[in-house]
């Protein structure tokens, strides 16, 4: 009954209760964003470096080289002579050296020459059809066929560069011989093939006239060039020594993925941490809301609470009334903040999916930092009501009627 | 400070106090009602002295056994008048006697606003909510303070006589507080301070 008179009384004076649950919903709604994003972004992030201890590719920015080579989110700092970056690959420190050659894309899909290995780092596997083997054969990510509904078997003519508009290859087309299965990953959204069907890509453009030397300068790998190379040491001291040695002997750079990372979300975990503030900025707001929203009703109500007494209310259930009312408030304002992050999430994760083909998830539920994020929102409850039901707790029956 | 002559009122009687504004005639039904205590003397209500009880008691005590009808009507304004006065029950009880809410209040003629608001009343229906609300619980006392005086003569003694009746029927003691002139000629038995 108590719990009614409180419900009932929540939406008596409807403007000032839509009010502070709006204000709750807007500070659950960014906090709830925020602890996602942040979570399935450090998720995606160390997933997809996985196994990746360096990554060795051409001089520039050594975030941009992570960030295209690892994440496919960027532009590719150049390109590197495959015979020099071979006997790197082939040092005894080194496990596994899984070359990267950007060339064409397909509708903004990339095109990336590889080996069999890349997509078996990612754990993927081919899910129809076979491995890429020969020159223009592809093995395509399980959200391409998806979405560009090919099949194996299908044909296609990629574009130059990394630009959906691009000059396209139309000399020579590619064919889909094999469809990996859904990793989750960057892997996903790329289109695989040997390193060798980039650089004949290129050969067959750049030598239409001399069909002669064509075949022979395929074969060759003297001149040739890749964008990068993913390495995982045998020995972690590689990891350490490398980035110097490749810098002072070659023309190359050597970057780590887990410190480029580290240095990313440094950089924007103070643009996350201003966004916090701000979200607790607006939950302190809502909470003076229903404050100054329970001590004005308290005013009009004393009569209320006075008569509640006379019929028998102990003062004890008058503070529970108020208290619950404020709680009503707030988990009402926390429940449906919680579906307005997701609903927020699932159009960011629409946008960050075109753009940078990273997905997130709005249905996954962070319960600790979720559920820290409830009892802050039930302590502001609390705080907002505590006044307001203290003096109703000392109200005194018989003045408030006298003066009735 | 008030002081009050000793006053008796027997259950089914009906006791008028009057006198002019100041001397005490709101503090006094205040007293009898539990919500303020004597610095001496006793009030005893159906052979149990009051004055003594913890806060928590005297609530419960006030809510089983004193039914208050105040000058103007105050209703929990988010709840409607059969809920209001099926509150009162619960507040003393626990039980919310909606049944017997119901009765009481076509009793008092107000079977066809049982879910109406209290605000959507006239002042004449809400005092006889009021009322209703007072007797749910059969209380052995009923204290009325001004139950008349924002009323038009037609619904005073209307609510005069249903105060009477009641009183008689639930064999409740009835303590009217009042200095309306209405009142003093309709009851006999008053006693005046001063």
């Amino acid at each position: 009954m108590i719990g009614k008179l409180a419900w009932r009384n929540t939406w008596f004076k409807p403007l000032s209760t839509v009010l502070s649950i709006i204000l709750l919903m807007s500070s659950v709604a960014i906090i709830t964003v925020l602890i996602l994003l942040q979570k399935q972004f450090e998720e995606q992030f160390s997933s997809n470096a996985d196994d990746i201890d360096l990554v060795l590719g051409a001089q520039g920015s050594p975030l941009q080289l992570i960030l295209s080579s690892v994440y496919q989110m960027d532009a590719p700092t150049g390109n590197i002579d495959y015979t020099e970056a071979k006997t790197w690959m082939q040092n005894p420190f080194v496990k596994s050296a899984i070359p990267l050659a950007y060339g064409d894309n397909y509708l903004g899909f990339k095109i990336l020459g590889t080996t069999p290995d890349y997509l078996a780092k990612f754990g993927g596997k081919v899910e129809k059809g076979k491995m890429f083997a020969n020159t223009f054969e592809v093995v395509i990510g399980s959200e391409i066929a998806d979405k560009l509904q090919l099949k194996v078997g299908d044909t296609f003519f990629g574009s130059h560069g990394d630009a959906k508009e691009g000059e396209k290859h139309e000399e020579a087309a590619y064919k889909v011989v094999g469809i990996a299965s859904k990793t989750g990953k960057v892997v996903d959204n790329l289109i695989l093939s040997n390193v060798k069907s980039v650089w004949a890509m290129h050969d067959v453009h750049d030598h239409e006239e001399g069909e002669a030397n064509h075949e022979a300068a395929l074969n060759s790998e003297e001149g040739k060039e890749i964008t990068a190379v993913l390495i995982k040491f045998r020995n972690k001291m590689g990891i350490v020594l490398w980035p110097r040695l490749i810098a002072q002997n070659t023309k190359m750079q050597a970057a780590s993925p887990a410190i480029e990372i580290n240095r990313l979300f440094t950089l924007f975990g103070i643009g996350l941490e201003a966004l916090q503030y701000l979200a607790y900025g607006i939950m302190l707001i809502s909470g003076i809301s229903i404050f100054i929203a329970l001590f004005n009703t308290l005013k009009e109500r004393k009569y209320e609470f006075a008569l509640l007494r006379i019929q028998g209310a102990s003062r004890f259930q008058l503070l529970q009334a108020i208290i619950i009312e404020s709680l009503v408030l707030c988990v009402i304002g926390f429940v449906f903040g919680t579906i307005l992050g997701r609903v927020a999430l699932l159009f960011i994760s629409k946008s960050s999916d075109e753009e940078f083909k990273i997905a997130f998830n709005p249905l996954e539920f962070v319960w600790d930092k979720e559920g820290v994020l409830l009892l802050v929102t039930i302590f502001v409850g609390l705080l907002a009501a505590i006044i307001p039901a203290i003096k109703a707790y000392r109200l005194n029956i018989s003045k408030t009627l006298s003066n009735a | 400070m008030f002081a009050f002559p000793d006053i008796v009122c027997n259950e089914g009687e009906t006791l008028l106090v009057t006198g002019n504004s100041g001397v005490g005639k709101t503090t006094l039904l205040h007293l009898l009602g539990g919500l303020l205590r004597p610095e001496s003397g006793e009030i005893v209500i159906d052979n149990t002295v009051i004055n003594s009880f913890s806060e928590r008691k005297l609530d419960h005590f006030r809510g089983q056994n004193i039914g208050l009808v105040l000058q103007q009507s105050h209703f929990i304004e988010a709840f409607t008048v059969l809920e209001n006065v099926a509150l009162a029950s619960w507040l003393a009880t626990g039980k919310q006697k909606m049944e017997k809410a119901k009765q009481l209040l076509e009793h008092l003629d107000l079977g066809n606003h049982l879910h109406k608001l209290p605000s959507q009343l006239s002042v004449g229906q809400q005092q006889r909510v009021s009322i209703a609300r007072a007797l749910i619980n059969e209380p052995k006392l009923l204290l009325a303070d001004e139950p008349t005086s924002s009323l038009d003569d037609e619904n005073a003694f209307k609510v005069a006589d249903l105060l009477e009746q009641l009183a008689k029927e639930f064999k409740t003691a009835l303590v009217i507080v009042t200095h309306d002139s209405r009142l003093k000629e309709r009851f006999s038995n008053q006693i005046s301070l001063s």
